[in-house]
């Protein structure tokens, strides 16, 4: 804590806390009553309050009901109990010890105690047998538009550098387990920039048209076929020697038309020429698995569950 | 005297101990009144809970699913505006109602008389009647004493408790909860509302009484602000009932000089035995009166007994007081600017809740564009746009609805477009709407998105929203 924050400020607060309290009562118990000397000859009156002003000008007293001063009194009585009990002077924690962040907690846990079987049963299930119970993949639908939608789309389809997780296509594996993995543990993808191993810019250029010619996208035969000896070279490690990728390394297919970063020829040699990184966050921490496993079902189920992916 | 030159010192309490009201029962036109609305009351709110409706309980503000049902009506946290103009039309009848009768409210509807009115009853059958009831408070304590008092807190805790479990029943279903207290198995916060509900009935009737009218009620503090000189009041007729006094019976017989020097007022004071917050009508209006006009029973028995006509304590209003106007004339000013002021607003505002409650569609649905990827172009040049849907069927009956868009040549949803809900539920559903490439210009577009029921052809919604194509 900084010089700014000392023990001063505490007890300042204590202070004027206590004795704002304490002169309310003060305050209450001095009013409920008081001595008003009368005037020589007159007679005992309580018809007013013996304030006067003016020389003339006096105050009626019609007194409040008696029960009235008592709450008054039980309210001070609740405010000292209240900070015994909770924190509210100072640094003084109160007897029982509570903190915002432990209701935040508390109610975390009462979270975990609700929801927790249902999600424990679910575990126990086989990824699959989870993917086609229809509770459960309603659940799966609301996790997935909690903490999935943002980057993957509510219909999951994905966008630009996020994979569309509804066309069975998949970098890492689409097995029940590797999705799960995937969830769990995170990704990151890493396609290094190449331009330096292909070659010359008109390397590249070749290098693109080969690869998409290897999906039978339109491209120029001749750059085609002068880039397909560099990509031998350059990609092949990674990618495969006819381009079907490498789910091992997360390595893209590149024979088909799906394309995590567009398929235009410009946009090719770009991802060629500076490489791309790509990061999936892990979600074991945050969500707990078994959160986990049913919202891999359900991405599983997507695209092989008859009626799962979004119409 | 040499007392007089000594200062005396006196002390002032500000505060007061309540002093006890011991009401005489009344009997007369009002006092029957009063037991109708009781009655009327009582049946209403007693009965309501345990009325079904469409296989539910009729009507049920189910406050932890945010639903409001009404009969055939439910209302959901959307239409709480019903409730802010229910609010307001409430407070415009009750404004109306003082406007002209001034707290006729107070005196015949209002919980705190009912439930005192209630409880009066019951301490007036087990420890009898006003000066039974005196004569009991005197004695020393008795084991008849104790029963008596034990009888009648007993009673009122009956009462109290029912009151209690009935309010908790708007709130909770009825039927479940009545089994829940059989075998006492209510959850903690049932428990809480259903006893500390019953206490609050048995403090006021039973224990407050006048003394919430008096310090605790806001109504009582602004009422005034709804008076004037032609609101009816109960009032006493100082020009006939003064000089008040008592009179023999020969007093009355002789005619002569007697009579002339007394008014009809017998100074019996039954109008101040009667009165539930204990004050002396005949001292002018007072903001303690609540209207009740037990007063006015009392006085016209009285009156009867001694020959005198009705009426010395009447309903009637100031103007009429000071100006001898007769009752044609009362009624005839009842329909000042004021009155009407306040009924064409009241009339005004309880048509536009009746048409708008009428017409209101029980379909809602928001429009939420994802913003991760704002548009992306697909195969074939096509773009498409992913919206989810959260739509809401208010209504209690499943619903299959058509999701139709316009706003842009060629835009269409790519799959399904019929989406299938159950009562009262909410779904968020994700839709992707395409359109061919060229079709529209980069950036943002206008466009619509609606819901059409196809079981029922007025059943629809449509909200706009944007399409956008990547640049």
């Amino acid at each position: 804590m900084s010089d700014f924050t000392s023990g001063f400020w505490n007890i300042y607060i204590v202070v004027l806390t206590l004795i704002g309290i304490l002169g309310c009562g003060l305050l209450l118990w001095s009013q409920s009553k008081h001595k008003i000397t009368l005037p020589p000859g007159s007679r005992v009156q309580t018809q007013t309050t013996g304030h006067m002003w003016d020389e003339d000008l006096t105050e009626l007293n019609t007194p409040m009901p008696r029960w009235w001063m008592w709450l008054f009194y039980i309210t001070i009585v609740f405010s000292l109990a209240y900070l015994v009990l909770y924190p509210g002077l100072g640094e003084y924690a109160g007897k029982l010890g509570w903190k915002s962040a432990g209701a935040y907690q508390q109610e975390l846990k009462q979270a975990e105690a609700d929801y927790g079987p249902l999600f424990a049963k679910y575990q126990q299930q086989d990824l699959k047998a989870v993917a086609a119970d229809p509770q459960a993949r309603a659940i799966g639908e609301r996790l997935f538009l909690t903490y999935c939608a943002q980057c993957h789309g509510s219909d999951a389809r994905g966008s630009k550098g996020f994979p569309n997780l509804a066309d069975n296509d998949w970098l890492h594996g689409g097995e029940p387990d590797v999705v799960k993995t995937t969830i769990m543990n995170g990704r990151n993808g890493m396609m290094p920039p190449m331009a330096a191993a292909v070659g010359s810019e008109k390397d590249v250029e070749n290098v693109a048209h080969y690869v998409l010619s290897l999906s039978g996208s339109t491209s120029d035969p001749i750059k085609s076929v002068l880039g397909k000896p560099k990509f031998s070279a350059a990609c092949a490690a990674c990618h495969g020697a006819d381009g079907h990728g490498n789910q091992m390394l997360g390595a893209p297919n590149l024979s088909d038309k799906t394309w995590l970063y567009g398929g235009s020829a410009d946009t090719i040699m770009e991802t060629i020429r500076k490489g791309r990184t790509n990061t999936m966050p892990a979600f074991k921490d945050f969500l707990g698995e078994a959160k986990v496993h049913v919202l891999a079902a359900y991405v599983w189920g997507l695209s092989n569950v008859k009626g799962a992916a979004p119409q | 005297m040499s007392s007089n030159t000594t200062p005396e010192v006196a002390v002032v309490k500000m505060y007061a101990a309540r002093e006890e009201i011991y009401a005489r029962e009344v009997q007369g036109r009002y006092a029957s009144l009063r037991w109708i609305c009781v009655w009327l009351t009582q049946i209403l709110f007693y009965g309501l809970p345990w009325i079904n409706w469409n296989g539910r309980q009729a009507v049920l503000f189910d406050l932890l699913a945010r639903k409001f049902y009404i009969f055939g009506i439910v209302l959901w946290p959307q239409d709480f505006i019903y409730l802010a103009a229910l609010l307001i039309i409430s407070a415009y009848l009750l404004f109306l109602a003082t406007a002209i009768a001034g707290r006729v409210w107070c005196g015949f509807a209002c919980p705190q008389t009912v439930y005192t009115e209630i409880f009066m009853w019951i301490e007036r059958k087990i420890e009898g009647s006003r000066s039974a009831r005196m004569r009991l408070d005197r004695q020393p304590a008795s084991l008849e004493k104790f029963a008596r008092k034990f009888g009648k807190h007993a009673a009122w805790g009956a009462v109290a408790l029912w009151t209690g479990f009935t309010f908790v029943g708007y709130f909770t279903p009825i039927h479940t909860l009545a089994r829940e207290v059989v075998t006492l198995g209510l959850g903690p916060w049932e428990w809480f509302w259903v006893l500390f509900y019953s206490f609050a009935t048995y403090g006021n009737a039973g224990w407050m009484r006048e003394q919430v009218c008096k310090y605790m009620c806001p109504y009582a503090r602004f009422q005034s602000s709804m008076f004037d000189k032609d609101t009816l009041i109960i009032t006493y007729d100082e020009k006939r009932g003064e000089p008040r006094g008592a009179r023999a019976k020969s007093a009355r017989a002789d005619g002569g000089a007697l009579k002339a020097k007394l008014g009809d007022c017998i100074d019996c004071s039954m109008c101040v035995q009667v009165c539930p917050t204990g004050i002396d009508i005949r001292q002018g209006l007072q903001y303690e009166c609540i209207g009740c006009a037990a007063c006015v029973d009392a006085c016209n028995g009285v009156m009867d007994k001694v020959g005198s006509p009705r009426g010395l304590i009447r309903y009637s209003t100031d103007h009429a007081m000071k100006q001898g106007l007769s009752g044609a004339d009362i009624r005839r000013r009842a329909l000042r600017p004021r009155v009407l002021i306040y009924l064409a607003i009241l009339l005004a505002i309880v048509v536009a809740f009746g048409l708008s409650l009428a017409m209101r569609t029980p379909l809602k649905m928001d429009v939420l564009r994802d913003r991760g990827a704002m548009g992306r172009e697909i195969e074939d040049g096509m773009i498409e746009n992913v919206y989810r849907l959260q739509i809401m069927n208010t209504s209690e009956s499943p619903h299959r609805y058509r999701i139709v868009v316009d706003g842009l040549p060629s835009l269409r949803l790519a799959g399904a477009d019929e989406v299938t809900l159950n009562g009262t539920e909410t779904r968020s559903v994700p839709v992707r709407l395409r359109i061919d490439g060229g079709q529209a210009g980069k950036g943002s577009n206008k466009i619509h998105i609606g819901l059409q029921a196809l079981d029922e052809s007025g059943l629809q919604v449509r909200e706009e929203a944007v399409f956008y194509v990547p640049r």
